[in-house]
C-alpha cells in the first residue's frame, strides 16, 4: 500500500473528527446537545483508557508474558463495577463543587491549598510524559510499519521527524479545540464526542483484525484454541504477586490519571451517566480484550522470529496482504493515541494554569484589576499544552524509543497512583489533613522517582552504575531496585509496594500528628458526608466589601456578560432591582463556586479573601461538623429555608422603603425645585424687560438685554417642554410611530446631535458598525432621544483629560443591548440608583444643561418602547446600558 | 465714595440685571459666581453689604450666611437674600439675614430695600 495513501488517510480521518468536533461545539453552544449527552457517549470517552499501549501494546504483552496483560483490564473493570463506593462519591463532589481537575479536588479537600495543587501538578505532569512519550512512539512505530512495507523506492522514514510532525499536530488540534473559550463548568463537549468517536474506531478496528485472523488466518476457534495449547506454557503461568500489583495499579490508575478524572468527573454531566457506565464500560473493556491472545499466537505463528509483538495487529493483516484491514487497524491505534494525548494534555494544562500560572500571576500583578485574566488563562493553557507535549517528545527521543511500550505504561500508572492515598484519604476519612496529603504525596513521588522513574532511562543514564549496584551514597540499602534489602521483588512490584507503603505511612503519621485548620475542617466534612448534605462547605461573614469591585474581579475571570448577569440574577433574588447584589454570605459562595470552575478552588477562594477579608468559621460551622443528628440538621435546614425568604422579603422591603422615603423626599423636592427652575429665568426676563422700559440704553446694550430675555425665555419653553414630555410618558399616554430603522442611523444622528453639547471638548468615540448592523422595529424618534442624552452626558461630564466614549451593541435573545461607557471617573456607588430620579443632578456645579430631567425622560422613553435603561457598574467610567426589543409590537391599549 | 456691594449669584444673567441696577444708583458692585469663594471675597473685599443667593454651587447661601455670622468682623455686616424657593425665607431670617428678596423681584424693589438697608 502506497505510503502517501496512508498519510492521506489520517489527515482525512484528522479532518473528520476535527468536523465532529467542530459540530457538537456549536450545537453545545446553542444548547442544543440532546442524545449527546447520553451514557453512551460518555461511556465511549471513558474508552481512552485503553490508549494506543493497550491497543498496540497488548499484543505484545500477551506474547512476552502471556494472560498477565488481562490485569490491566481487570483493575478498571472493579473499579466501575464497585461505582457505588467510590466513583458516585468522586462524581458527586466534583459536580457539587465545580471540580476541574485532580489537583484541583485535592486542594480544594484540604482545605483549598494551593502547595497541594502544585504538588498533584507536578506529579501529573512527571507521570504522564512517559505516557505521551509511548503514544508518540506507537504512532511512529506503526508509520514505520508501513513504510518497510513498501520497498517502492521511497525514503526510509525518519522515525525522529515524524514523531516531531505527530507532536506539533496534536498540539494543534488539542490548542485549537481545548482552549477555544473558558467554560464555567470546564467541560468540552466537541473532543468528548471526538473521543467517543475514535472509540467506535479503535473497537471495530480491533475486532475487525481479531476475526480476520481467528476465521481468515487461523481455521476457526478450535484451531486457535489448538495453537494456544500449543503455545510455550511457561510463560502462561499466573504470578499472584505480581497479578495483585498490576490489578490494584491499574485500578487506582483509571482513577487517578488526569485524563481519566478529566473525562470521568469533569465532563461528567450526571451521575445516571455513571450507573450505566458501570457495566458498559467493563463490557467494552472485555471486547477489547477478546482477541488478544488470538492474535498473539497466531503472531508468534506466522510471522518470522523477532518480528516486534507490538506491531501484530499491523504486521499481521499486511503480511497476508489485507491492505485495507491494515488500514482500518492503522486509524485504531492511531485513535487511540490521538484520543489520549489530547485529553491528557488538556487536564494537564488545566492544572497548570490554575495552580501554578494564574497564583503566580495573581502574586506578581495583584492590583492589575484592569487586564483580563481570561486571557491570560488561555494563553497559559496554550503554552502548558505545547509544553506537555514538548514533554512527551523530549522524553521519547531520551529514551530513545526502544522501551516494550508495557513498561513504560506501568510506570506511569505508578506515578499518577502515587495521589490515591491523599484522594482517598480525603474522600473518606475526616483525620486526613493538609500536612499529611503533602508528606504522603512527596515521600509517594521521591520514592516512585527513585524506584522506577529514573531506573527506566537505564542504568548509568538518570542514576548511574554506582547508584544501581551500592546504592545511594553508596548506602546499601538505598539501592533503587533494592530497598532495605529487598532484592528478590520484581522491580515493578518492588517500586509500586515501597512507593505506596511509604506513602500510605507519611500521609496517615502526617494527619495523625497535626491538627486541621478551621476551612479544612469544614472541607473535609462536606466532602467526606457529601451525600447526607448536613454540612456545607465554609462560609463567608458578611464582609464590608464593595459589590462593584467584586464585579470587576468577577469580570476578569468570567468574562463581562457572564459576570453581569450572574450578578444580576443575585440581585434579583435578593429582591433588588439593579446589577449589584448585597455580598451575603450565600451570593460569596455561589460566586466563589462559579470562580472555581474556572481557575479552580485555591485561587477562587484567594481571590475572593483578597476583597472579602478571610472566611470566617463561626461556632455553629463547627457545631454542624461535630453533631451529625440528621433531625436537628433537617430542621435546621427548613428554618434556614424560611430564614432565606424572610431575608429575601426583608431586602425587598428595605429597598421599596428606602426608594419610597427617597421619593417621597423627592416628592417635596420636586415643587421646589420646579419653582426655582421656573422663578430663575423669570428673574432675568422680568429684571432685563424692566429695565429696558425705562428707556435711555445705548442701542448695543438693548440688543443685548434683548438677547438675553430671548435665550430665558427659550430656556423656559424648555423646562416646561420636558416637564410636559415627562408627565406624558409617566402617564403612559404617549403616541408612538412604529417602524423599521437602522440602529447605526440612529447613532450616527445621535452623535451629530450631541456635538452641540460642550462643542469644546474633542471626544474619541470607539464604535464597532458591523454589531451595529441591526434593524429595529421601535419608535425611531425616542430612541434616538435617549443616545443623545446619554452621549450629551457624557460629553458634559466625562471628566478625563482626554475622554473616550465607547459605543458597544450585542444582540441577544430577541433584545438589543447598546453601552455607552467613558473613561470618566464614574457614578459613585449611592448616586448610581438616584441618577434616574427628576432633578437628579449630580452635582451643582455644571448648569450647561436642562434642569436634570434629561435621564428620567429616558427611563420614562425606555419603559414605553418596552426596553429599559440602567446603570452599569464596574466598567472603569460612568456606562448605561439601552435594552430594546428587537421588534416592538403595538401594546394593546 | 460710592459704596460697595458684594454680589454672591451663580446665574450670570440675573448678576449682569442686579449689577446694572445697582451701578445705575451709584454703587460699587463686585460679583462672585463660587459659594466657596465667597468667603474670601468677603474679607478681602469688605463690602459694605452682601447679596447673597440662596442656591450656590460649592457651598449653600445659608452656609456662607452662617459662617459671617459666627465670624466677629462680619457679625454685623448687612446681608440680603436672594431666593427662588418659597420656604426659604424663615430658614434665612433664622439663619440672621437683615432682609430677604424673593425671585423674581422687581427692579425698584431691589434698589429701595439696598438703599434702606444703607440708610439712604
Amino acid at each position: 500500500m502506497p505510503f502517501k495513501l496512508l498519510v492521506v488517510a489520517c489527515l482525512l480521518y484528522v479532518a473528520f473528527l476535527f468536523a465532529v468536533a467542530f459540530i457538537v461545539e456549536r450545537r453545545a453552544q446553542a444548547g442544543r446537545l440532546g442524545w449527546l449527552r447520553s451514557p453512551l457517549v460518555y461511556t465511549l470517552s471513558l474508552s481512552i483508557y485503553s490508549t494506543a499501549w493497550t491497543f498496540y501494546g497488548a499484543v505484545g504483552y500477551a506474547a512476552r508474558s502471556g494472560l498477565e496483560f488481562l490485569t490491566i483490564y481487570f483493575g478498571p473493570t472493579l473499579v466501575f463495577v464497585g461505582w457505588w463506593w467510590l466513583l458516585r462519591k468522586l462524581v458527586r463532589i466534583g459536580r457539587q463543587y465545580r471540580v476541574t481537575s485532580i489537583a484541583d479536588l485535592i486542594s480544594s479537600r484540604f482545605g483549598k491549598s494551593n502547595t497541594l495543587g502544585v504538588i498533584v501538578t507536578i506529579i501529573a505532569v512527571v507521570a504522564t510524559t512517559p505516557y505521551i512519550a509511548l503514544q508518540l512512539q506507537s504512532v511512529v512505530l506503526s508509520f514505520g510499519v508501513f513504510a518497510s512495507a513498501t520497498p517502492d523506492g521511497q525514503a526510509p522514514l525518519d522515525a525522529g521527524q515524524t514523531a516531531i510532525w505527530v507532536a506539533v499536530g496534536l498540539a494543534f488540534f488539542t490548542i485549537l479545540f481545548g482552549t477555544r473559550n473558558l467554560d464555567a463548568r470546564e467541560q468540552h463537549h466537541g473532543i468528548v464526542t471526538a473521543i467517543a468517536v475514535e472509540a467506535v474506531v479503535k473497537l471495530v478496528a480491533l475486532l475487525a483484525v481479531g476475526i480476520f485472523v481467528v476465521w481468515g488466518i487461523a481455521g476457526g476457534v478450535g484451531d486457535v484454541i489448538a495453537r494456544i495449547d500449543a503455545a510455550d506454557l511457561s510463560a502462561w503461568q499466573v504470578q499472584p504477586g505480581r497479578w495483585a500489583g498490576l490489578i490494584f495499579l491499574s485500578a487506582a490508575a483509571v482513577i487517578t490519571l488526569p485524563r481519566m478524572f478529566q473525562v470521568m468527573v469533569v465532563e461528567n454531566d450526571d451521575e445516571g451517566q455513571l450507573a450505566r457506565a458501570s457495566w458498559a464500560f467493563p463490557l467494552y473493556l472485555m471486547l477489547m480484550s477478546l482477541f488478544i491472545v488470538p492474535i498473539a499466537v497466531v503472531g508468534l505463528d506466522q510471522l518470522p522470529a523477532g518480528s516486534n509483538p507490538d506491531m501484530f495487529v499491523l504486521t499481521l493483516p499486511l503480511a497476508e496482504g489485507q491492505g485495507g484491514l491494515a488500514m482500518l487497524a492503522f486509524l485504531g491505534g492511531f485513535s487511540s493515541a490521538t484520543s489520549m494525548v489530547i485529553v491528557e494534555a488538556i487536564a494537564l494544562a488545566t492544572m497548570i494554569s490554575n495552580h501554578v500560572v494564574i497564583p503566580l500571576w495573581l502574586r506578581l500583578r495583584p492590583a492589575a484589576a484592569a487586564d483580563d485574566l481570561r486571557s491570560v488563562v488561555l494563553m497559559a493553557r496554550r503554552v502548558a499544552i505545547a509544553a506537555v507535549l514538548a514533554l512527551g517528545y523530549g522524553y521519547y527521543q531520551v529514551s530513545g524509543g526502544s522501551a516494550a511500550l508495557a513498561a513504560i505504561g506501568l510506570i506511569a500508572f505508578l506515578g499518577v497512583a502515587q495521589v490515591l492515598p491523599a484522594l482517598l484519604g480525603g474522600l473518606f476519612w475526616r483525620g486526613a489533613t493538609r500536612t499529611g496529603a503533602i508528606l504522603g504525596l512527596v515521600t509517594g513521588f521521591v520514592v516512585w522517582a527513585f524506584t522506577s522513574f529514573l531506573p527506566s532511562f537505564g542504568p548509568g543514564a538518570a542514576l548511574s552504575d554506582a547508584v544501581f549496584t551500592q546504592g545511594l551514597f553508596g548506602l546499601a540499602w538505598l539501592r533503587p531496585q533494592a530497598l532495605f534489602g529487598t532484592d528478590t521483588m520484581d522491580p515493578m512490584i518492588h517500586a509500586l509496594f515501597w512507593s505506596m507503603t511509604l506513602n500510605v505511612i507519611a500521609f496517615c503519621l502526617g494527619s495523625l500528628l497535626t491538627f486541621p485548620g478551621p476551612v479544612e475542617r469544614l472541607q473535609g466534612a462536606a466532602f467526606v458526608n457529601v451525600f447526607e448534605g448536613t454540612v456545607g462547605p465554609e462560609r463567608w461573614s458578611k464582609g464590608q466589601v464593595d459589590p462593584e469591585a467584586l464585579l470587576t474581579m468577577a469580570q476578569r475571570i468570567l468574562g463581562e456578560e457572564a459576570a453581569l448577569s450572574l450578578f444580576q440574577t443575585a440581585a434579583r433574588d435578593q429582591g433588588k432591582d439593579s446589577f449589584l447584589p448585597d455580598p451575603t454570605p450565600a451570593f460569596l459562595n455561589q460566586l466563589e463556586a462559579q470562580l472555581s470552575g474556572t481557575v479552580g478552588a485555591a485561587t477562587a477562594h484567594a481571590m475572593i479573601s483578597q476583597l472579602v477579608g478571610r472566611a470566617t468559621v463561626t461556632v455553629e460551622d463547627l457545631m454542624a461538623v461535630a453533631s451529625e443528628s440528621a433531625q436537628i440538621m433537617e430542621y435546621s435546614a427548613k428554618l434556614e429555608a424560611r430564614e432565606a425568604e424572610l431575608t429575601r422579603t426583608a431586602g425587598a422591603l428595605r429597598e421599596a422603603n428606602e426608594k419610597l422615603m427617597q421619593l417621597s423626599i423627592q416628592k417635596d423636592a420636586f415643587l421646589s425645585q420646579i419653582s426655582h427652575e421656573l422663578r430663575t429665568p423669570m428673574t432675568s426676563i422680568r429684571a432685563f424687560s424692566e429695565i429696558l422700559t425705562e428707556g435711555d440704553l445705548p442701542p448695543e446694550m438693548v440688543v443685548k438685554y434683548g438677547r438675553i430675555i430671548h435665550e430665558e425665555a427659550k430656556r423656559l419653553t424648555r423646562l416646561l417642554d420636558d416637564l410636559l414630555d415627562l408627565s406624558v410618558l409617566e402617564n403612559g399616554t404617549v403616541q408612538l410611530s412604529l417602524g423599521l430603522a437602522s440602529l447605526q442611523q440612529m447613532l450616527d444622528t445621535a452623535l451629530i446631535a450631541a456635538r452641540q453639547t460642550r462643542p469644546e471638548r474633542s471626544f474619541i468615540i470607539h464604535r464597532d458598525l458591523p454589531s451595529e448592523a441591526i434593524y429595529l422595529k421601535t419608535d425611531a424618534d425616542r430612541l434616538t432621544q435617549v443616545f443623545i442624552n446619554l452621549i450629551s452626558n457624557a460629553r458634559k461630564y466625562c471628566d478625563a483629560s482626554q475622554p473616550e466614549l465607547r459605543i458597544a451593541v450585542r444582540q441577544r435573545a430577541g433584545r438589543v443591548t447598546v453601552d455607552f461607557i467613558d473613561n470618566g471617573k464614574g457614578i459613585p456607588k449611592d448616586s448610581q440608583s438616584l441618577v434616574f430620579e427628576k432633578f437628579a443632578r449630580l452635582t451643582d456645579a455644571n448648569r450647561a444643561g436642562g434642569a436634570g430631567l434629561g435621564l428620567a425622560i429616558c427611563r420614562e422613553i425606555m419603559t414605553n418602547l418596552g426596553g429599559s435603561v440602567a446603570y452599569l457598574p464596574g466598567q472603569g467610567g460612568a456606562a448605561f446600558r439601552v435594552t430594546v426589543p428587537l421588534r416592538l409590537e403595538k401594546l394593546a391599549a | 465714595m460710592s459704596q460697595h456691594v458684594l454680589l454672591i449669584e451663580d446665574e450670570p444673567n440675573i448678576a449682569e440685571a442686579i449689577r446694572f441696577i445697582l451701578t445705575r444708583d451709584g454703587w460699587t458692585v463686585s460679583h462672585v459666581t463660587d459659594g466657596s469663594a465667597a468667603l474670601d471675597r468677603v474679607r478681602s473685599d469688605r463690602p459694605d453689604l452682601v447679596i447673597l443667593d440662596h442656591m450656590l454651587p460649592g457651598m449653600s447661601g445659608l452656609e456662607i450666611l452662617a459662617a459671617l455670622r459666627a465670624d466677629p468682623e462680619t457679625k454685623a455686616l448687612p446681608v440680603m437674600m436672594l431666593t427662588a424657593r418659597g420656604r426659604d425665607r424663615e430658614m434665612a431670617e433664622r439663619a440672621g439675614a437683615d432682609c430677604f428678596m424673593s425671585k423674581p423681584f422687581s427692579n425698584a424693589e431691589i434698589l429701595a430695600e439696598v438703599r434702606s438697608m444703607m440708610g439712604r
